[in-house]
């Protein structure tokens, strides 16, 4: 799970999508193929090659005003092309803390 | 770039002058460290006003024995997270009593102007024009100060200490 | 309690306007990402994993009730019911809007409480022991200190971009609860041989990726001097830290590169150099800031009230006594710590409720008063003891009263990766399965003092070098592991762990800690041994081998 602050090099060895948060809010927010970004993962444009996620990237990074800190990020498609998170800090943005906060009495 | 001296922005009469590059026959110029220690006399001599730019990695102690014949010390902000050039202006203003034009260039934004005033500095090379039209606005953002520098600003502790005293004469 | 004077107050909402007028530059693009970032930082505003992340300074731990229910009211208006109490004596808010935040300083200002510099490369929160002015044989308040010391590095206009962020801690106790050692800047406040007051100061402690503990730059700094002498060591460091490499810019690095002696001398010249500059504290001024912490009218009270020896026959109650009641330095009073750290809870984390329940209480029983420690838990600290009864009640019916305060279940965790961009691994889930492990009392009991740490990642906000037991959470190809140290403390006799073996995986976390755990009651020499004492007289190496013989 190296962070996406030391991501430097774009390779990608998978599908892969664009993440990054919502600046007015910080909601975690997924780059669409209609050059928006979107609270679902689902709605993501999914890349698959390294030039791909590179222009991807570039294009959301131009979007300053609409979100911070774009990062490409690891997908995993599922049969019926559901897409799911890649990794487990993907897993956690999307579904939200592993944790249960109910202190149990 | 918009120049902003005394509160207000001005025509900058000084033209920065690269190394190697040709120094113009009169008008004030600001030369490099480099340029400047490399023969001092020669362009002290030379007409017209002198600045020199400063790196913020490099020890006064070269620049200081020739404060008083300056007429423009410019310190430099790299990027506005590197400070170094805060301690340096700082120095030149409280320790060596430089009271010429000082200078900051760089990555200058509104968000430094209370800091680098509070510093020494009094002339600024703002990046942004609408940073430059923002000047004496941002300067009035504050009015309570901690701590004292040679700006000469009352601090927050005297002002305590006075109010103390005139209550106390008071009573 | 210190009371913010109109002046404070004044620079408070200034600086909300001004954060006030960045947020909509930001959010109508005038200013890049890159530009507010460090000025958000500034404001205490990270970014991340799912949203903005609040941190807000308790200064020297010490927050009035009325505060704590603002605390509770911005836990509540603006994020999702709770906030996290961090190792350094701030509150954190997981889920704040950025476009919501002016307004959320704004009804935090009216209280006087601020988020300025708890975070990005300036002054932090300048933290002191939870315990100050009521914890028995103190020199004195360092609070006193603590603020001076705030004030003077606020919006300070030479080192508010320093090459890396600067923490303070003081203490005035014998025993070191403010982990001065680990910090960058530690004073430890004492009498010299003339009975005049002053500083130790320690320099160049920190954890993180190159963990070092302080070491002594200058045995006694008088008091008026303390300004004078920080503002020395901050020149040096703005000039001289490392600014090409993020991990190498800390004042530990510097001073570990020159060498102390040499950064002493550099320190020593530049405070000579400096002569007068306006910071010498003379005796109004430090009476200035004295007068304006307010010390409760106590009572004069019998040392065993009758409540007490009633209370003495309730096992429940005499548990919890024994464990999180402390003396007080007036008799017929206590200091009563509240534990955030219940058998399978977020360490740290209190709801909105539970902050306006404790402020109620605290205006109850401890003169409006709650303490905040680095250990992440919170303290009553004027309890009359004819009132413990009734507190505990109160307190257990809350979830505030685990007896668990100093035991292995009292654990220092950072948020980790459920909540934090920088992390690796998490770091609460484990420390969940921890408390429940040992969620026996008798068991803990028997355990006696012992300190676990977690961090989620290098950069150590769980403070794992210095836990008797410390959890490093690491990534190995992509899934989660942990390196377990044995043998850090973080008090005067601070100590970095030593690696016991190989990173064990998330899943067996908790098994490894429990056979650590167990081989230490099998080699101690005693009952009252404690694990980092039997560490220490036996080396890793036995506990090694018990550990890891049948892995």
């Amino acid at each position: 799970m190296t962070s996406p602050l030391e991501q430097k090099k774009i390779r990608i060895t998978g599908p892969s999508m664009v993440t990054a948060n919502r600046t007015w809010d910080g909601a975690v927010v997924y780059r669409t193929a209609k050059q928006g970004w979107s609270t679902e993962l689902s709605d993501s444009a999914i890349v698959t090659t390294s030039d791909e996620a590179r222009a991807l990237l570039a294009e959301a990074t131009a979007d300053d005003v609409g979100a911070v800190g774009p990062y490409i990020a690891p997908v995993e498609l599922k049969d019926g092309g559901k897409v799911k998170p890649g990794n487990l800090r993907e897993h956690i943005r999307a579904k939200g803390v592993t944790i249960d906060l109910q202190v149990p009495a | 770039m918009p120049l902003v001296k005394q509160g207000r922005i001005t025509t900058d009469l000084f033209v920065h002058v690269a190394d190697g590059a040709e120094l113009p026959g009169d008008g004030a110029v600001l030369v490099t460290a480099e340029r400047f220690l490399a023969d001092p006399e020669a362009l002290l001599r030379r007409p017209g006003k002198l600045g020199v730019l400063w790196p913020n990695n490099r020890s006064l102690d070269d620049l200081v024995p020739h404060l008083d014949r300056l007429a423009s010390v410019a310190l430099v902000f790299p990027t506005f997270r590197d400070g170094r050039a805060y301690s340096q202006a700082r120095l030149l203003r409280e320790r060596y009593g430089y009271d010429g034009e000082l200078r900051a260039t760089g990555q200058i934004l509104r968000d430094q102007f209370v800091f680098m005033t509070r510093a020494g500095f009094d002339a600024f090379e703002v990046k942004k024009d609408a940073d430059a039209d923002a000047f004496a606005q941002t300067m009035k953002r504050y009015s309570v100060f901690y701590q004292p520098t040679g700006d000469g600003r009352v601090t927050a502790l005297n002002r305590r200490m006075q109010l103390r005293h005139s209550e106390s004469a008071g009573q | 309690m210190y009371a913010y004077d109109e002046l404070d107050r004044t620079l408070i909402n200034e600086r909300v306007s001004e954060f006030r007028d960045q947020v909509k530059r930001r959010l109508s693009g005038e200013l890049t990402e890159d530009e507010f970032k460090i000025l958000r930082l500034q404001n205490g505003v990270y970014l991340q994993l799912h949203a903005y992340m609040f941190r807000v300074a308790i200064p020297y731990g010490t927050l009035s009730s009325k505060q704590l229910r603002r605390l509770a009211h911005v836990a509540r208006r603006y994020d999702r019911g709770y906030g996290h109490f961090t190792t350094r004596q701030n509150i954190q808010f997981n889920w704040i809007k950025l476009a919501e935040l002016p307004d959320a300083l704004s009804d935090l200002a009216e209280v006087g409480i601020h988020a300025m510099q708890t975070s990005g490369n300036n002054m932090r929160n300048v933290t002191s022991d939870q315990w100050a002015g009521v914890a028995p044989g103190e020199i004195e308040d360092p609070r006193i200190w603590s603020e001076l010391i705030r004030q003077h590095t606020t919006l300070h206009p030479e080192f508010s971009f320093l090459p890396r962020k600067f923490k303070i801690a003081i203490t005035a106790a014998e025993h070191d609860r403010a982990a001065i050692k680990i910090h960058d800047i530690g004073l430890r406040l004492h009498k010299n041989g003339d009975g005049e007051t002053g500083f130790e100061v320690l320099v160049g402690g920190g954890l993180g990726r190159t963990p070092f503990i302080a070491k002594t730059i200058k045995p006694f700094v008088p008091g008026r001097d303390i300004l004078s002498y920080i503002e020395a060591i901050l020149r040096v460091y703005n000039q001289y830290g490392r600014r090409d490499n993020i991990y190498k810019a800390r004042i530990k690095i510097l001073v570990h590169e020159l060498g102390i002696e040499k950064f002493a001398k550099e320190v020593e010249e530049e405070w000579k150099a400096m002569g007068d500059v306006g910071l010498t504290l003379d005796h109004a001024a430090i009476e200035e800031v004295r007068s304006r912490f307010s010390y409760p009218a106590y009572e004069k009270l019998p040392h065993m009230p009758d409540e007490l020896k009633q209370a003495a026959h309730d096992p429940l109650f005499e548990r919890w006594r024994k464990n999180s009641v402390s003396a007080h330095k007036v008799q017929g009073y206590s200091i009563v710590t509240l534990s955030l750290k219940p058998v399978g809870g977020p360490p740290g984390d209190a709801t909105a409720e539970q902050m306006d329940a404790v402020a109620d209480l605290a205006d109850k029983y401890s003169f409006g008063e709650i303490r905040v420690g680095h250990e992440q838990n919170l303290a009553l600290p004027h309890v009359a003891k004819r009132d413990l009864p009734l507190l505990f009640k109160a307190l257990d019916r809350l979830g505030l009263a685990t007896p668990n305060v100093n035991l292995v279940t009292d654990i220092i965790a950072c948020p980790g990766l459920d909540y934090c961009s920088l992390a690796n691994a998490r770091s609460i889930p484990i420390a969940q399965e921890l408390t429940r492990r040992f969620a026996n009392h008798d068991t803990a009991d028997l355990i006696g003092r012992l300190h676990i740490n977690i961090s989620g990642c290098i950069n150590a906000c769980g403070h794992h070098h210095v836990g008797h037991i410390g959890i490093l959470g690491v990534e190995k190809n992509g899934e989660e592991f942990y390196q377990i140290t044995i043998g850090g403390r973080a008090d005067e006799n601070a100590q970095l762990g030593t690696l016991i073996g190989p990173a064990v995986p998330y899943a067996e976390v908790a098994d490894v800690i429990e056979d650590i755990v167990e081989a230490y009651l099998a080699l101690r020499d005693r009952p009252e041994e404690l694990f980092v004492d039997t560490v220490k007289r036996l080396g890793v190496e036995p506990i090694r081998e018990r550990v890891y013989a049948t892995r």
